[in-house]
Protein backbone atom coordinates (compact mmCIF):
# COMPACT_ATOMS: atom_id res chain seq x y z
CA UNK A 1 0.00 0.00 0.00
CA UNK A 2 2.77 2.23 0.57
CA UNK A 3 4.30 2.52 -2.56
CA UNK A 4 5.43 6.40 -3.63
CA UNK A 5 4.97 5.36 -7.49
CA UNK A 6 1.30 4.24 -7.47
CA UNK A 7 0.43 7.18 -5.12
CA UNK A 8 1.80 9.46 -7.45
CA UNK A 9 0.87 8.26 -10.56
CA UNK A 10 -2.43 7.92 -8.53
CA UNK A 11 -3.02 11.61 -7.95
CA UNK A 12 -1.80 12.38 -11.36
CA UNK A 13 -4.48 10.37 -13.15
CA UNK A 14 -7.45 10.21 -11.34
CA UNK A 15 -8.89 13.49 -12.32
CA UNK A 16 -8.78 12.86 -15.75
CA UNK A 17 -10.25 9.61 -15.79
CA UNK A 18 -13.10 11.67 -14.07
CA UNK A 19 -13.01 13.99 -16.52
CA UNK A 20 -13.60 11.25 -19.03
CA UNK A 21 -16.21 9.48 -17.32
CA UNK A 22 -17.96 12.70 -17.00
CA UNK A 23 -17.67 13.20 -20.61
CA UNK A 24 -18.81 9.88 -21.30
CA UNK A 25 -22.12 10.64 -19.61
CA UNK A 26 -22.75 14.17 -21.04
CA UNK A 27 -22.30 12.67 -24.33
CA UNK A 28 -24.45 9.57 -23.63
CA UNK A 29 -26.96 10.28 -26.37
CA UNK A 30 -25.30 11.61 -29.32
CA UNK A 31 -22.03 9.35 -29.23
CA UNK A 32 -21.30 5.93 -28.16
CA UNK A 33 -21.52 5.67 -24.58
CA UNK A 34 -24.07 6.43 -21.88
CA UNK A 35 -24.95 6.05 -18.39
CA UNK A 36 -23.65 2.48 -17.25
CA UNK A 37 -20.63 3.08 -18.89
CA UNK A 38 -19.65 6.26 -17.98
CA UNK A 39 -20.91 5.50 -14.46
CA UNK A 40 -18.58 2.79 -14.63
CA UNK A 41 -15.22 4.93 -15.53
CA UNK A 42 -16.71 6.99 -12.35
CA UNK A 43 -16.78 4.41 -10.21
CA UNK A 44 -13.63 2.68 -11.51
CA UNK A 45 -11.14 6.12 -10.52
CA UNK A 46 -12.65 6.21 -7.04
CA UNK A 47 -12.15 2.34 -6.72
CA UNK A 48 -8.47 2.84 -7.99
CA UNK A 49 -7.72 5.74 -5.49
CA UNK A 50 -9.26 3.34 -2.61
CA UNK A 51 -6.66 0.80 -3.86
CA UNK A 52 -3.29 3.09 -3.60
CA UNK A 53 -4.64 5.06 -0.88
CA UNK A 54 -6.25 3.04 1.39
CA UNK A 55 -9.32 2.55 2.78
CA UNK A 56 -9.69 4.86 5.93
CA UNK A 57 -8.75 7.91 3.46
CA UNK A 58 -10.83 7.15 0.58
CA UNK A 59 -13.77 7.01 3.19
CA UNK A 60 -12.60 10.61 4.17
CA UNK A 61 -12.90 11.82 0.60
CA UNK A 62 -15.63 10.23 -0.27
CA UNK A 63 -17.79 9.82 2.67
CA UNK A 64 -20.27 6.86 2.78
CA UNK A 65 -23.30 8.98 3.34
CA UNK A 66 -22.79 11.26 0.14
CA UNK A 67 -22.36 8.07 -1.97
CA UNK A 68 -26.19 6.81 0.27
CA UNK A 69 -27.30 10.31 -1.22
CA UNK A 70 -26.56 9.91 -4.28
CA UNK A 71 -27.70 6.27 -4.78
CA UNK A 72 -31.50 7.18 -3.39
CA UNK A 73 -31.34 10.24 -5.45
CA UNK A 74 -30.72 8.91 -8.44
CA UNK A 75 -34.08 6.74 -8.58
CA UNK A 76 -36.44 9.63 -6.96
CA UNK A 77 -34.78 12.17 -9.22
CA UNK A 78 -35.61 9.19 -12.12
CA UNK A 79 -39.37 8.55 -10.78
CA UNK A 80 -40.00 12.20 -10.25
CA UNK A 81 -39.19 12.72 -14.37
CA UNK A 82 -41.52 9.98 -14.99
CA UNK A 83 -44.14 11.96 -12.82
CA UNK A 84 -43.81 15.75 -14.79
CA UNK A 85 -45.08 13.47 -17.59
CA UNK A 86 -48.15 13.22 -15.72
CA UNK A 87 -48.50 15.88 -14.22
CA UNK A 88 -48.19 17.90 -17.78
CA UNK A 89 -50.97 15.74 -19.14
CA UNK A 90 -49.16 12.69 -20.65
CA UNK A 91 -47.91 9.41 -19.85
CA UNK A 92 -45.74 7.88 -16.95
CA UNK A 93 -41.92 9.05 -18.63
CA UNK A 94 -43.34 10.45 -21.63
CA UNK A 95 -41.01 12.96 -23.70
CA UNK A 96 -41.82 14.90 -26.34
CA UNK A 97 -45.68 14.85 -26.14
CA UNK A 98 -45.64 16.82 -22.82
CA UNK A 99 -42.90 19.46 -24.56
CA UNK A 100 -39.58 18.90 -22.81
CA UNK A 101 -37.25 20.88 -24.45
CA UNK A 102 -35.72 19.11 -27.78
CA UNK A 103 -33.59 21.14 -29.01
CA UNK A 104 -31.64 20.22 -32.15
CA UNK A 105 -30.66 16.79 -32.37
CA UNK A 106 -26.70 16.50 -32.31
CA UNK A 107 -26.46 19.56 -29.76
CA UNK A 108 -25.24 18.40 -26.06
CA UNK A 109 -28.39 20.11 -24.73
CA UNK A 110 -31.28 18.16 -26.69
CA UNK A 111 -33.35 15.10 -26.62
CA UNK A 112 -35.98 16.08 -23.70
CA UNK A 113 -35.05 14.27 -20.68
CA UNK A 114 -32.56 11.82 -22.47
CA UNK A 115 -29.65 13.33 -20.66
CA UNK A 116 -30.91 14.39 -17.52
CA UNK A 117 -32.01 10.41 -17.35
CA UNK A 118 -28.20 9.42 -18.04
CA UNK A 119 -26.79 11.76 -15.43
CA UNK A 120 -29.18 10.00 -12.60
CA UNK A 121 -27.80 6.52 -14.01
CA UNK A 122 -24.23 7.47 -14.27
CA UNK A 123 -24.24 8.90 -10.54
CA UNK A 124 -26.49 6.39 -9.13
CA UNK A 125 -23.58 3.30 -11.06
CA UNK A 126 -20.48 5.16 -9.84
CA UNK A 127 -21.96 5.27 -6.29
CA UNK A 128 -23.10 1.92 -6.30
CA UNK A 129 -20.08 0.80 -7.38
CA UNK A 130 -17.89 2.75 -5.05
CA UNK A 131 -19.59 1.74 -2.30
CA UNK A 132 -19.91 -2.05 -3.00
CA UNK A 133 -16.30 -2.07 -3.18
CA UNK A 134 -15.73 -0.36 -0.02
CA UNK A 135 -18.71 -2.86 1.73
CA UNK A 136 -16.82 -5.75 0.39
CA UNK A 137 -13.24 -4.69 1.46
CA UNK A 138 -14.50 -3.19 5.02
CA UNK A 139 -14.42 -6.53 6.84
CA UNK A 140 -10.73 -7.37 6.84
CA UNK B 1 -17.25 -32.13 -44.28
CA UNK B 2 -15.58 -28.44 -45.67
CA UNK B 3 -19.14 -27.38 -45.81
CA UNK B 4 -19.23 -27.94 -42.00
CA UNK B 5 -16.23 -26.56 -41.31
CA UNK B 6 -17.15 -23.29 -43.60
CA UNK B 7 -20.26 -23.16 -41.45
CA UNK B 8 -18.21 -23.01 -38.51
CA UNK B 9 -15.92 -20.32 -39.40
CA UNK B 10 -19.41 -18.40 -40.59
CA UNK B 11 -20.87 -18.96 -37.00
CA UNK B 12 -17.79 -18.45 -35.09
CA UNK B 13 -19.49 -16.17 -32.61
CA UNK B 14 -22.22 -19.00 -32.02
CA UNK B 15 -19.75 -21.40 -31.50
CA UNK B 16 -17.31 -19.47 -29.10
CA UNK B 17 -20.41 -18.31 -27.26
CA UNK B 18 -21.66 -22.42 -26.81
CA UNK B 19 -17.86 -23.24 -25.60
CA UNK B 20 -17.60 -19.72 -23.06
CA UNK B 21 -20.79 -21.47 -21.88
CA UNK B 22 -19.76 -25.17 -21.38
CA UNK B 23 -16.37 -23.85 -19.71
CA UNK B 24 -18.51 -21.55 -17.39
CA UNK B 25 -19.95 -24.79 -16.57
CA UNK B 26 -17.47 -27.31 -16.35
CA UNK B 27 -15.81 -24.39 -13.93
CA UNK B 28 -19.24 -24.42 -11.78
CA UNK B 29 -19.38 -28.36 -11.90
CA UNK B 30 -16.01 -29.21 -10.65
CA UNK B 31 -14.20 -26.83 -8.26
CA UNK B 32 -15.07 -27.10 -4.71
CA UNK B 33 -14.03 -23.58 -4.09
CA UNK B 34 -17.19 -20.92 -3.88
CA UNK B 35 -15.70 -18.37 -5.25
CA UNK B 36 -14.20 -19.76 -8.31
CA UNK B 37 -18.09 -21.19 -8.47
CA UNK B 38 -18.52 -17.44 -8.77
CA UNK B 39 -15.88 -16.78 -11.47
CA UNK B 40 -17.34 -19.87 -13.46
CA UNK B 41 -21.29 -18.31 -12.99
CA UNK B 42 -19.68 -14.58 -14.84
CA UNK B 43 -18.39 -16.73 -17.60
CA UNK B 44 -21.87 -18.20 -17.98
CA UNK B 45 -23.13 -15.05 -18.09
CA UNK B 46 -19.95 -13.64 -20.52
CA UNK B 47 -21.11 -16.34 -22.74
CA UNK B 48 -25.19 -15.59 -22.94
CA UNK B 49 -24.34 -11.81 -23.61
CA UNK B 50 -21.73 -12.89 -26.61
CA UNK B 51 -24.43 -14.80 -28.14
CA UNK B 52 -27.22 -12.18 -27.56
CA UNK B 53 -25.18 -9.33 -29.33
CA UNK B 54 -23.65 -11.66 -32.25
CA UNK B 55 -27.56 -12.19 -33.06
CA UNK B 56 -28.08 -8.26 -33.93
CA UNK B 57 -24.88 -7.97 -35.97
CA UNK B 58 -25.33 -7.31 -39.34
CA UNK B 59 -22.31 -7.56 -41.97
CA UNK B 60 -20.89 -4.33 -42.83
CA UNK B 61 -23.25 -2.65 -40.50
CA UNK B 62 -22.47 0.44 -38.89
CA UNK B 63 -23.02 1.04 -35.35
CA UNK B 64 -26.35 2.77 -34.19
CA UNK B 65 -25.10 6.45 -33.88
CA UNK B 66 -27.37 7.41 -36.77
CA UNK B 67 -25.79 9.52 -38.96
CA UNK B 68 -27.03 12.98 -39.27
CA UNK B 69 -25.79 13.78 -42.70
CA UNK B 70 -29.04 12.51 -44.24
CA UNK B 71 -27.15 9.39 -46.22
CA UNK B 72 -29.54 5.84 -45.66
CA UNK B 73 -26.97 3.75 -44.38
CA UNK B 74 -27.36 0.02 -42.70
CA UNK B 75 -27.36 -0.24 -38.88
CA UNK B 76 -26.96 -3.55 -36.91
CA UNK B 77 -29.35 -4.27 -34.71
CA UNK B 78 -29.69 -2.03 -31.76
CA UNK B 79 -32.69 -4.00 -29.93
CA UNK B 80 -30.20 -6.71 -28.35
CA UNK B 81 -27.56 -4.11 -27.47
CA UNK B 82 -30.12 -2.32 -25.37
CA UNK B 83 -31.67 -5.21 -23.74
CA UNK B 84 -28.57 -7.14 -22.95
CA UNK B 85 -27.17 -3.70 -20.75
CA UNK B 86 -30.41 -5.36 -17.83
CA UNK B 87 -28.81 -8.17 -18.22
CA UNK B 88 -25.27 -6.97 -17.42
CA UNK B 89 -26.53 -4.79 -14.45
CA UNK B 90 -28.22 -8.13 -13.37
CA UNK B 91 -24.96 -9.94 -13.36
CA UNK B 92 -23.19 -7.19 -11.23
CA UNK B 93 -25.86 -7.16 -8.64
CA UNK B 94 -25.87 -11.40 -8.43
CA UNK B 95 -21.96 -11.22 -8.16
CA UNK B 96 -22.25 -8.91 -5.94
CA UNK B 97 -24.47 -10.03 -3.52
CA UNK B 98 -22.88 -14.08 -3.96
CA UNK B 99 -19.20 -12.43 -2.86
CA UNK B 100 -20.79 -10.86 0.45
CA UNK B 101 -22.16 -14.16 1.41
CA UNK B 102 -19.52 -16.02 0.54
CA UNK B 103 -17.78 -13.19 3.06
CA UNK B 104 -19.53 -14.55 6.12
CA UNK B 105 -20.08 -18.13 5.17
CA UNK B 106 -16.22 -17.77 5.52
CA UNK B 107 -16.57 -15.30 8.99
CA UNK B 108 -18.86 -18.42 9.93
CA UNK B 109 -16.77 -21.46 8.98
CA UNK B 110 -13.43 -20.11 8.43
CA UNK B 111 -13.11 -22.00 4.97
CA UNK B 112 -14.82 -21.61 1.48
CA UNK B 113 -14.46 -24.85 0.07
CA UNK B 114 -17.67 -26.93 -0.08
CA UNK B 115 -16.42 -30.16 0.74
CA UNK B 116 -14.93 -28.54 4.06
CA UNK B 117 -17.89 -26.82 5.03
CA UNK B 118 -19.84 -30.06 4.98
CA UNK B 119 -17.99 -32.18 6.85
CA UNK B 120 -17.56 -29.21 9.34
CA UNK B 121 -21.60 -29.23 9.61
CA UNK B 122 -21.70 -33.12 9.75
CA UNK B 123 -19.80 -33.45 12.43
CA UNK B 124 -21.69 -30.71 14.25
CA UNK B 125 -24.59 -32.62 13.39
CA UNK B 126 -22.86 -36.06 14.92
CA UNK B 127 -21.21 -34.68 17.90
CA UNK C 1 -13.53 -40.42 -11.86
CA UNK C 2 -16.42 -37.91 -11.45
CA UNK C 3 -14.14 -35.13 -13.34
CA UNK C 4 -14.10 -37.65 -16.37
CA UNK C 5 -18.10 -37.76 -16.49
CA UNK C 6 -18.99 -34.10 -16.46
CA UNK C 7 -16.30 -33.72 -18.91
CA UNK C 8 -18.11 -36.66 -21.09
CA UNK C 9 -21.62 -35.14 -20.26
CA UNK C 10 -20.76 -31.85 -21.17
CA UNK C 11 -18.96 -32.49 -24.38
CA UNK C 12 -22.54 -34.04 -24.98
CA UNK C 13 -24.10 -30.71 -24.30
CA UNK C 14 -21.56 -28.48 -26.32
CA UNK C 15 -22.27 -30.70 -29.41
CA UNK C 16 -25.96 -30.74 -29.07
CA UNK C 17 -25.17 -27.07 -28.36
CA UNK C 18 -23.46 -26.78 -31.50
CA UNK C 19 -25.64 -28.36 -33.64
CA UNK C 20 -28.69 -26.83 -32.84
CA UNK C 21 -26.71 -23.32 -33.21
CA UNK C 22 -25.51 -23.88 -36.49
CA UNK C 23 -29.32 -24.08 -37.71
CA UNK C 24 -29.54 -20.41 -36.99
CA UNK C 25 -29.67 -17.91 -39.42
CA UNK C 26 -25.98 -17.19 -40.62
CA UNK C 27 -23.73 -14.48 -37.99
CA UNK C 28 -24.82 -11.49 -39.71
CA UNK C 29 -27.19 -11.82 -42.07
CA UNK C 30 -29.84 -9.46 -43.12
CA UNK C 31 -32.54 -11.22 -43.55
CA UNK C 32 -31.98 -12.63 -39.62
CA UNK C 33 -35.63 -13.13 -38.06
CA UNK C 34 -34.48 -10.78 -35.26
CA UNK C 35 -33.64 -7.69 -37.43
CA UNK C 36 -38.10 -7.34 -37.41
CA UNK C 37 -39.75 -4.22 -37.74
CA UNK C 38 -39.48 -3.36 -34.46
CA UNK C 39 -35.64 -2.70 -35.04
CA UNK C 40 -36.10 -0.95 -38.40
CA UNK C 41 -38.33 1.49 -36.66
CA UNK C 42 -36.27 2.59 -33.69
CA UNK C 43 -33.40 2.90 -36.30
CA UNK C 44 -36.07 4.73 -38.64
CA UNK C 45 -37.81 7.27 -36.01
CA UNK C 46 -35.23 7.48 -33.68
CA UNK C 47 -34.16 11.53 -34.30
CA UNK C 48 -37.76 12.42 -35.23
CA UNK C 49 -38.85 11.02 -32.19
CA UNK C 50 -36.26 11.41 -29.79
CA UNK C 51 -33.77 14.04 -31.26
CA UNK C 52 -31.09 11.63 -29.63
CA UNK C 53 -28.47 10.29 -32.99
CA UNK C 54 -27.52 7.14 -30.16
CA UNK C 55 -30.46 4.85 -31.04
CA UNK C 56 -29.37 2.84 -28.09
CA UNK C 57 -29.94 5.58 -26.00
CA UNK C 58 -33.03 6.29 -26.89
CA UNK C 59 -34.03 3.34 -26.31
CA UNK C 60 -33.22 2.69 -22.92
CA UNK C 61 -33.99 6.04 -21.80
CA UNK C 62 -37.46 6.79 -24.01
CA UNK C 63 -38.70 4.17 -25.54
CA UNK C 64 -37.95 1.80 -22.94
CA UNK C 65 -37.00 3.68 -20.01
CA UNK C 66 -39.57 1.87 -17.30
CA UNK C 67 -37.24 -1.35 -18.28
CA UNK C 68 -34.36 1.16 -17.56
CA UNK C 69 -35.93 2.39 -14.30
CA UNK C 70 -36.32 -1.57 -12.68
CA UNK C 71 -32.53 -1.65 -13.81
CA UNK C 72 -31.60 0.79 -11.62
CA UNK C 73 -33.88 -0.67 -8.55
CA UNK C 74 -32.39 -3.76 -9.35
CA UNK C 75 -28.88 -2.12 -8.50
CA UNK C 76 -30.68 -0.38 -5.58
CA UNK C 77 -31.61 -3.79 -4.31
CA UNK C 78 -28.46 -5.42 -4.64
CA UNK C 79 -26.86 -2.51 -2.34
CA UNK C 80 -29.45 -2.89 0.30
CA UNK C 81 -29.25 -6.76 0.29
CA UNK C 82 -25.54 -6.46 0.65
CA UNK C 83 -25.24 -3.87 3.39
CA UNK C 84 -27.92 -6.20 4.88
CA UNK C 85 -25.90 -8.97 5.15
CA UNK C 86 -22.60 -7.60 5.63
CA UNK C 87 -23.22 -4.32 7.66
CA UNK C 88 -26.14 -5.32 9.75
CA UNK C 89 -24.80 -8.68 11.27
CA UNK C 90 -21.26 -6.62 12.18
CA UNK C 91 -23.20 -3.92 14.20
CA UNK C 92 -25.19 -6.73 16.49
CA UNK C 93 -21.79 -8.63 16.81
CA UNK C 94 -20.27 -5.80 18.25
CA UNK C 95 -22.97 -4.88 20.19
CA UNK C 96 -23.39 -8.79 21.41
CA UNK C 97 -19.65 -9.23 22.51
CA UNK C 98 -20.20 -5.86 24.25
CA UNK C 99 -22.82 -7.91 26.61
CA UNK C 100 -20.50 -10.56 26.74
CA UNK C 101 -17.78 -8.57 28.45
Amino acid sequence: MDNLIVKTITRLIVPFIQIYGIFIILHGHISPGGGFSGGAVLGASMILYTLSYGLTAANKKLPHKVTGVFESGGIIWYVLLGLVGIFLGGSFLSNKEVGFFMGKAGDVISGGFIPLITAAIGLKVASTMITLFHTIIEED
Amino acid sequence: MVEFIKSIIDNINYVASVALFVIGLYTVLTHSNLLKKVIGLNIMETAIFLFFVSIGYVNEGRSPIINLGGDKMLYINPLPSAIILTGIVVAVSITAYSLSLIIKIHEAYGTIDLNEIMEIKGEKSNG
Amino acid sequence: MKKALVILVLLGLFVLLTSSVLKMPSLGSIDNPSYNETSVYYIENAIEDTHAPNAIASIITDYRSFDTLGETTVLFTSIAAVLSVLRLNHNSKEKGDKNNG
